[in-house]
């Protein structure tokens, strides 16, 4: 399967008529079809892509304007609400959800004539870092099919490097768009907390959970964002845009990194670190001023967040109950069983894990001692960033741990699962937008270099990216 | 016979009672999604949408007119709103509840403190009391199911689910059931003045559960019982009567009062136990993290204050002065709020140097407008402008001598039913045959004919029975059809047979 052209060049030819969106749809879904083996798709919306690029093709040769995303195709991860085919968040208790209403990240991105030709697999309600945790089943990496692509966003980082669609959007929560970009050598982008609507996006943790996308470069993954960005009537959360995210001519003359000390020592892999520290090295000979930065409360990252996490998750599935939507245990005799089987049936192991710590660390005795205590080291946290960020422009540090692990190596021990999030969840904990781009190789197989910026720099942090990116 | 001992028994035991009040708020929508909010008489699940179902991804967007009246409300109870507040997730599940979580208020709900002033309806002197308030909440109500007579399935209608409610939480400062009837209908003026809601008790848009107990050291709480979902002042009554009979019955055999939830059985006029045993609930709250906190800046909370409307405690003040029976002044403050587009205390108070005008004023309003206006007999005539210039122009006819204060109440109600607004008001009363005659030389022939025709009251009158004049003057009047100025009928009466 060849590359797909740069997202505006797509656009642009889809305008002029030079290329028909038709075109564009049926070579995404042959693509898909061709790379099913690598199971990153639960289902196709076929029949509404192509309907809409029939639509898109027919206004353009009646010389109406359209989008910047005119007849591009792209997937999205399985949480995201969108018609076309059902909604399961990758989960038993979903499985035949019809969406009634479309996530306002899908309903911008069609307005901007981007068509929607697939669902991607995740982690079931993107609890996990592999795509393990789907209740159907597990995504293989694209450069090792013995290995996980990552998740929970696995199999839209997988779609967008097997060249299924120019372009993915996923979810990140903990780290689940920069991790299975990491693994599988895309870009992935989290922005600001609040920057993209989280509207008819199936909730996993309300106060860290972003959307962004996953592309082949940083110039299409902002061009995404671009058109998803910004304030939303349907999600109080969300914060002001900036005017434009996809002009990003900038210099890396004089920008200030600080590398993450926390993130360079114990418990990295070496080949990552050498692959990381030759993109420092790379930098810095472009003018960049480089200084170790250290963030103490940045070990206690990860504890935080296995406590307000699934605080958060614990509360946000209690409507599924088995009583409007999805799946009901029939045989019921009353109500009481009705929900403790609905979801005993319908939730999937990670899923129950998550409801019974969150459960937990909620419960009258013990919220002061975790989930009290969690948000006031989350506190601390966003200090210690703040305090980071009026030093430096931007911090930088390794994506994850080591590269893609094998398919069953943490299965049976969530505490080791658990911690390849531990460099990105303090993007998440904090709010501040972070990107994890393409960094060399070890043994085949990717290294994500991981750039973070103060809450909404995310212009200033893409422009870095990319400029990053063209030394490598 | 319990009544009589409870009277006796009450004075050993302190009654501390406290009243927690859910108030549905009128705004247009829900408290966070963007639909009807007024489910009265809709069809079950019509008022709905993707967030009152919990569907996955649906967010809460609060309603900026809840927080306004939050504010209101805050001054109608003597208080400031909070300028930080947030809202928190109680969870437990229940079919009526789709989230599975009910977003409402803990750690920092929108009001503190606060109180609300009683002027207790018995007591004549104007002793008033102050209840202080906890807190006031704003929470989201929940749906609501019926379970079918027979039927092996339950029915729910999320309508009233999203619906934005006060919680309104009283400290336990009520002492007796007559003062937790008039604190219960103080609240419900002031929901009324302050444009809070429609407090409609029929529909339970206002509704009441009240805490009870009682102890033999003023110092200390007694167990308590809670008896929820009152939704008239007179059960409020009877249930606090009737828990403080229960419990010192209870007492004074020695026995222990059991903290548990309790009905009202309106028919019995009793409270009934609703749960064996008090469920230890872990509601799990956590701040809310889909909405921001409410942050309420000072030019806010100051444009609430002087958009502020006169409240019962200060007409109580103003109106003092006219000596008015207390039923008289509580039936005007009462009116006052049900139809906002008919002020009476206004008027009142445009008149208040004019001691009689302004007592004529009250006495019209109590006795005929009001009633007019509850039967919904009145025709549009609402302004103030133009029902005072019928009220001075019917009082200067009275003054005059030119009513009989019959044919007062009659006029009014028949310019209040039609809305006929005459130019000359004495002409068109004259016309309509309101105006009374005074003309002795009309009423003499009047009186004649009346004396003639009866005899035997006549002969009465003229042996001494005083009461007969009466009769005849009724005659007088009855003849003249009400036009007769009675008291020269009597005068000439008296005259013609010499007495």
């Amino acid at each position: 399967m060849a590359a797909w052209p740069a997202i505006t060049d797509i656009a642009e030819g889809v305008k002029t008529g030079r290329l028909k969106a038709v075109e564009q749809v049926k070579q995404s879904l042959k693509a898909i079809d061709d790379a099913a083996e690598y199971k990153a798709i639960i289902a196709k919306t076929e029949k509404r892509a192509l309907e809409r690029a029939e639509e898109l093709d027919k206004r353009i040769s009646n010389g109406e304007t359209v989008g910047r995303l005119a007849g591009v195709p792209f997937i999205a991860k399985d949480n995201f609400l969108a018609y076309g085919a059902d909604t399961t968040a990758a989960s038993n208790i979903l499985k035949g959800f019809d969406a009634p209403y479309q996530a306002t990240a899908i309903e911008r991105l069609e307005d901007e004539g981007a068509i929607c030709v697939a669902k991607a697999n995740l982690d079931a309600f993107a609890h996990g870092s592999s795509t393990e945790n789907s209740d159907f089943f597990t995504t293989l990496n694209p450069h090792d099919k013995t290995r996980v692509p990552g998740g929970s966003s696995g199999g839209s980082a997988t779609s967008v490097v097997l060249d299924m669609v120019p372009f993915a959007i996923g979810t990140d929560t903990g780290g689940s768009i920069r991790q299975p970009a990491s693994f599988t050598g895309a870009v992935g982008y989290k922005p600001t907390y609040g920057l993209v609507s989280r509207s008819g996006v199936v909730a996993m943790a309300s106060s860290t959970d972003v959307i962004g996308p996953l592309a082949k470069t940083t110039k299409d993954a902002a061009m995404v964002l671009d058109a998803m960005a910004g304030q939303d009537t349907l999600d109080s959360t969300t914060i002001e845009r900036d005017d434009s995210y996809a002009d990003l001519s900038a210099s890396l003359k004089g920008k200030k990194i600080g590398v993450i000390k926390e993130y360079m020592s114990e418990g990295l892999d070496k080949d990552v670190k050498k692959q990381i520290d030759e993109a420092i090295a790379k930098l810095k000979e472009a003018g960049v001023e480089i200084s170790e930065v250290s963030l103490p409360s940045l070990p206690l990252a990860l504890a935080v967040y296995y406590i307000i996490m699934p605080a958060e998750v614990s509360s946000n599935l209690s409507r599924y109950d088995g009583q409007r939507f999805g799946y009901t245990y029939e045989k019921a005799k009353d109500l009481d069983e009705s929900y403790s089987k609905s979801r005993s049936k319908g939730f999937g192991r990670e899923a129950k894990r998550r409801i019974m710590i969150g459960t937990y660390v909620l419960s009258s005795g013990y919220y002061d001692a975790y989930y009290k205590k969690a948000q006031t080291v989350r506190t601390k946290l966003i200090n210690e960033f703040n305090e980071a960020f009026s030093n430096v422009d931007f911090l930088l540090g390794p994506t994850t741990p080591t590269t893609a692990f094998k398919i069953g190596e943490n299965t049976d021990d969530p505490l080791k699962m658990y911690l390849s999030d531990i460099m990105t969840v303090a993007a998440n904990l904090t709010g501040v937008p972070a990107i994890s781009i393409p960094a060399g190789e070890v043994d085949g197989l990717p290294v994500g270099l991981q750039l973070m910026a103060a809450q909404s720099r995310d212009k200033q942090l893409l422009q870095l990216a990319k400029a990053a990116e063209a030394l490598w | 016979m319990a009544k009589i001992t409870v009277k006796k028994m009450a004075n050993k035991y302190h009654s501390a009672i406290g009243i927690e009040c859910h108030v549905q708020l009128n705004t247009k929508t829900k408290l966070f999604a963007a639909v009807g909010n007024d489910a009265r008489g809709a069809k079950p699940n019509s008022l709905i949408s993707h967030i009152c179902l919990g569907m996955p991804g649906a967010l809460p967007v609060l309603n900026q007119k809840a927080v306004e009246l939050a504010a209101r409300m805050a001054f109608a109870v003597n208080t400031k709103p909070q300028k930080y507040s947030y809202f928190e997730r109680k969870h437990y599940f229940y079919p009526d509840l789709p989230k599975g979580y009910q977003i409402t208020q803990l750690q920092k709900p929108i009001i503190k403190g606060g109180y609300v002033e009683i002027d207790s309806l018995s007591s004549e002197d104007g002793q008033t009391k102050k209840i202080k308030l906890n807190r006031v909440q704003i929470e989201e109500d929940a749906g609501k199911n019926t379970h079918p007579a027979g039927a092996d399935y339950s029915l729910v209608d999320l309508n009233r689910a999203g619906t934005p409610l006060f919680e309104i939480v009283s400290e336990p400062d009520i002492s007796s059931a007559e003062e937790a009837k008039t604190y219960a209908r103080e609240l419900y003026l002031l929901v009324k003045y302050s444009g809070v809601g429609d407090a409609d008790l029929y529909h339970g848009n206002m509704r009441f559960d009240v805490n009870v107990s009682l102890s033999d050291d003023p110092k200390k709480l007694g167990t308590r019982t809670e008896t929820k979902n009152l939704n008239s002042f007179k059960s409020v009554f009877g249930a606090v009567e009737h828990e403080i009979a229960r419990q010192t019955e209870l007492l004074q055999k020695g026995q222990k009062i059991v903290q548990e939830t309790r009905g009202w059985d309106e028919a019995k006029q009793k409270t009934i136990s609703q749960r064996g045993k008090e469920e230890a609930h872990d509601y799990r709250y956590f701040p809310e993290p889909d909405i921001p906190p409410i942050e309420l800046d000072d030019d806010f909370i100051n444009k609430i204050d002087k958009s502020m409307p006169v409240l019962p405690v200060e007409w109580r003040r103003r109106l003092k002065s006219l000596g008015l029976d207390k039923s008289f002044t509580e039936t005007l403050i009462e009116a006052e709020a049900e139809d906002e587009k008919v002020s009476y205390l206004g008027l009142i108070e445009q008149n208040l140097e004019e001691k009689e005008l302004a007592k004529f004023l009250a006495k019209m309003f109590v006795n005929v407008e009001i009633p007019l206006r509850r039967a919904d007999e009145t025709s549009g005539l609402t302004k103030d402008v133009s029902r005072a210039d019928i009220y001075s122009g019917i009082y200067e006819l009275l003054k005059d001598n030119k009513l009989s204060s019959t044919a007062t109440k009659s006029l009014l109600t028949e310019l209040l039913k039609t809305g006929a607004q005459p130019e000359n008001l004495e002409k068109y009363a004259d016309e309509q045959g309101y105006i009374q005659v005074s003309n002795e030389k009309e009423i003499e022939k009047i009186v004649a004919e009346v004396v003639k025709e009866n005899t035997a009251a006549a002969e009465d009158v003229r042996s001494g029975e005083a009461k007969a004049i009466g009769f005849l003057v009724g005659q007088v009047m009855k003849k003249s059809l009400g036009k007769a100025n009675p008291e020269i009928a009597k005068k000439l009466i008296k005259q013609q047979l010499g007495v």
